[in-house]
């Protein structure tokens, strides 16, 4: 237990110090992490950690991150994908892997051990691709997008790839069998755990049932089991049972695909694809994204700390220059798959030195490999120094990419105006009367719209007339950063509790600035906290339908309609005049009956008020009287006796 | 029997006085259909199919404005924008309003004279309408001579506006019983109380 805090201490602290300084220096995360795992390595060994089984258990981080990711993909947007997916990744995995085997081959080696250095040495780090990407805010760019494909198919591809492995064991290695087994399967019991794969001895037709079953089973999970459960879970209205449960549905796949020889990954991958249109997905994201977070770090650290320096030392020109020939062949395959996909500019140059490196499905399949005698240790070893050296250099690619790179096409960059990006998005907090019908609205003008509510039974009625919205209080930041609120173009307060929309209000101003906001205000009052919070669109929930009740009722006492509206037009004015210099007045500091400058203003205001009520108001000052009024005779008259001298 | 449609439009209502004692006139004609537009859209929210059926179940269609600024007041200008769309009203296929009429019920405060070359308003109150007139012209509608009073300010004053309303009454009778002259309108700039060719009732 104390060894157990004490290294939960270490890791945290490291990268509670390392990760701040890194990305200050606009190193970003990952870099900060792995220094942070560089220097806490000698630490952790005289401890006597065990790094590598800490590795394999934060790998649990990219399962996260995938289920995130596949929570991002709607299938539709999936099948967009196709064409990308298996031109950019096939060619990528293919031309990758041939060529480190041709070179591999060239060094003397056999082709078996040719081909599996090929294989590990074709994926790249979906972990620190992926993290940068969204870091800098570069996943929406065609590089981006482009990367995200080829990421995605690796991720894929590793599954046939552990099939294909063990088929390459040579027979004069199996002496070392035993002790390699016992090595693999130290580390990832909880990834590819030998001991929990039920499909092992089974024939090969059912094999492949059972696997079926698992992605159906995985399938009809998200479909089916999950809404009923988070409803069954949301009438408790505990926080951290949603944590549970989310975190419970993650690990439960990872599980299940665990049992079929199946990758995890690619499980929760494809419940977070089925669960992309839930109304749950915004809560979900917000409960793993800090696990995944936290997890995904202690990898990168793990990663520093497993570093061999001894090995890296010793060898160090044949290591480095390996390295460097990876990442140069790597480059190179993608940047001719950018030409052939027609990247332009900058995005070519961010998916070729993006991808570049070697990744940690490499560490995973290096130790697959030992475990089936494809690979001797020794050349294992220096291939895990090259998979680790190449992520070490990945944040410093790019920075490459951002200051070599990135500036000088900003131009190319910009998307075609064809391309429909996600466009204006708009954000509704919270889906009762008033943010219904400003949801209809702006769906009926075809708007995208992502609605956040709390009540699960209202947001089913209103999925099931095929509303986009989802599940969560959108007064928690977590949430509203789930729902994408630094991309949002608009974001609309319509909950009713008072205190809170003026928090959100605050919390708005202060860390989105750049976000349009409206505001619903609940009273008058309200009005003056909400523009001292800094909010300039600020509707008053009940004022426009009182106004119009007032006007119904002038034109039920025999006003003509349109002399009613100029009315209702004119008081509105005035109202509105009067509510914003006293906004201007209001400090929230001071209680407004000490505030002399409100309360004079006030006064007037009450005075101008009553005025107008009692029609003593001189004519213009009321906009309702001044329109369409011809002179009258009399004035004709007196213009007409003034201006008769002078004719004559 | 013609079917008459007029169309009423005035702002400022409340101060009106000629128009106002015309269209309330106007409203106990009975077989004709007397709208207020002003009333009807008070918030210029003009709903176009609705317009359009009705013009399509009429025959003859009667504007009564004040003339403001030497044109209409806003809403007849929206609701001709709005109202007279290509394929309707005009255009290749937009013949449904063909050889229906337009006529035209206006007051100006400036007196006949003013409205001349010779006077302060420079030109004939006709050349003023005229982009109405060509309205009715693209829309293959015959435009007939405005039934127009001048010096509208006056008016209440020295009776004339007594005799215009009752002219304005029997104006639109003879729209609707077939007993208007069309052509002998035709000879004229425009008509007043003391000048409607109505043809005796046979
Ligand atoms: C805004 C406004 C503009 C006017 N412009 C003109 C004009 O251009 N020429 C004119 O002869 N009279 C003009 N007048 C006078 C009106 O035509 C006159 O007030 C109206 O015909 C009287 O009818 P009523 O009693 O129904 O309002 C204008 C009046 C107003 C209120």
């Amino acid at each position: 237990m104390d060894s157990f805090l004490l290294t939960a201490f270490l890791f945290l602290a490291a990268g509670a110090i390392a990760v701040p300084i890194a990305t200050r220096l606009g190193l970003g995360s990952v870099l900060g992490y792995l220094i942070a795992g560089i220097v806490l390595g000698p630490v952790l060994s005289t401890l006597g950690v065990d790094v590598v089984g800490l590795q394999h258990f934060a790998e649990f981080g990219v399962v996260m991150m995938l289920f995130l990711v596949g929570l991002e993909l709607e299938p539709r947007l999936l099948w967009q994908m196709r064409g990308r997916l298996l031109g950019l990744g096939g060619l990528q995995v293919a031309g990758t892997a041939g060529l480190i085997m041709g070179a591999a081959l060239y060094f003397g080696q056999p082709w078996t051990i040719a081909l599996a250095v090929g294989l590990v040495l074709a994926l790249s780090s979906t972990a620190i691709v992926l993290q940068t990407l969204s870091e800098k805010g570069l996943m929406k760019s065609g590089g981006g997008q482009a990367s995200f494909s080829v990421l995605l198919f690796q991720d894929i591809a590793v599954i046939p790839m552990l099939a294909l492995i063990p088929l390459l064991a040579m027979p004069e290695m199996t002496g070392h069998a035993a002790e390699a087994a016992q090595h693999a399967s130290d580390g990832h019991g909880d990834t590819h755990g030998i001991s929990l794969n039920i499909t092992e001895g089974l024939p090969g037709w059912a094999t492949a049932l059972v696997t079926l079953a698992a992605i159906a089973a995985v399938i009809g999970i998200g479909s089916w089991l999950t809404r009923p459960l988070f409803r069954f879970i949301a009438m408790a209205n505990l926080r951290e049972l949603f944590v549970g449960a989310a975190l419970m549905l993650v690990i439960g796949i990872a599980l299940l695909m665990t049992m079929v020889g199946l990758s995890p990954a690619l499980g929760t991958f494809l419940a977070g694809v089925v669960l992309a249109n839930s109304e749950y997905r915004h809560e979900l994201e917000s409960d793993i994204d800090p696990f995944r977070g936290l997890l995904l770090g202690v990898f990168f650290m793990t990663v520093g700390a497993l570093i061999d320096f001894d090995l890296l030392f010793s060898q160090f020109g044949t290591i480095l220059g390996m390295t460097f020939g990876v990442m140069l062949l790597k480059a190179a395959v993608l940047f001719t798959l950018a030409l052939v996909f027609r990247l332009r500019g900058a995005d070519r140059s961010l998916f070729s030195l993006g991808l570049a490196q070697a990744g940690e499905f490499g560490f995973v399949l290096l130790s697959f490999t030992v475990a089936n005698n494809v690979l001797p240790e020794a050349l294992a070893d220096r291939l895990l120094l090259v998979v680790a050296l190449s992520m070490l250099f990945t944040p410093g690619l790019f920075i490459l990419y951002e200051r070599v790179f990135a500036p000088r096409n900003v131009e190319a960059q910009s998307r075609d105006a064809d391309e429909i990006d996600d466009d204006a998005k708009v954000i509704i907090a919270g889906y009762g009367r008033v943010g219904g019908v400003i949801n209809r609205m702006l769906r009926a003008n075809g708007f995208e719209t992502v609605v956040l509510d709390f009540s699960s039974e209202q947001l089913e009625i209103l999925r099931s007339f095929g509303n986009k919205v989802f599940f969560g209080d959108a007064t928690r930041p977590d949430l509203l950063h789930a729902a994408g609120i630094e991309e949002a173009t608009l974001f609309i307060i319509a909950i009713d509790d008072k205190e809170q929309i003026t928090g959100l209000v605050h919390y708005m101003h202060k860390h989105y600035p750049q976000v349009h906001v409206i505001a619903r205000a609940i009273d008058r009052h309200h009005v003056y906290e909400l523009y001292a919070a800094g909010c300039r669109d600020i509707i008053r929930e009940t004022f426009d339908s009182s106004v119009r009740a007032a006007r119904s009722a002038l034109e039920a006492l025999g006003l003509h309609p349109f002399e009613a509206e100029l009315r209702a037009k004119s008081f509105t004015q005035s109202d509105r005049k009067r509510l914003a210099d006293l906004a201007g007045l209001y400090d929230p500091d001071i209680p407004a009956h000490l505030n002399e400058a409100y309360v004079a203003r006030s006064r007037q205001a009450q005075e101008e008020e009553r005025g107008e009520l009692s029609g003593k108001m001189r004519h213009f000052s009321n906009r309702a009287n001044r329109g369409w009024v011809p002179p009258s005779v009399q004035d004709l008259q007196a213009e007409m006796e003034a201006s008769a001298p002078e004719e004559r | 029997m013609a079917r008459v449609l007029l169309l009423y439009a005035h702002p400022g209502h409340r101060h009106s006085r000629v128009n106002r004692a015309l269209f309330r006139a106007a409203r106990e004609v009975d077989g004709i259909t007397a709208i207020d537009l002003y009333a009807r859209y008070p918030r210029f929210d003009i709903r176009i199919d609705d317009e359009q059926a009705q013009l399509l179940a009429h025959d003859i269609l009667v504007f009564q404005y004040p003339i403001f600024w030497y044109s209409s007041p806003s809403l007849i200008k929206e609701w001709l924008d709005l109202v007279l769309e290509h394929g309707f009203a005009y255009g290749h296929e937009g013949t449904r309003l063909a050889g229906k009429k337009m006529m035209l019920a206006v007051s100006a405060a400036g007196p006949e004279t003013a409205y001349s070359p010779e006077g302060y308003q420079n030109f004939p109150l006709r050349s003023f309408l005229s982009p109405m007139e060509q309205t009715a012209n693209l829309c293959k509608m015959p435009f007939l001579p405005p039934y127009a009073l001048f010096h509208a300010l006056q008016a209440p004053e020295d009776r004339t506006l007594d005799a215009h309303v009752a002219g304005y009454v029997r104006l639109l009778e003879a729209l609707r019983d077939d007993s208007y002259d069309f052509e002998a309108a035709d000879s004229l700039a425009h008509v007043s109380h003391d000048t409607l060719p109505i043809r005796a009732e046979s």
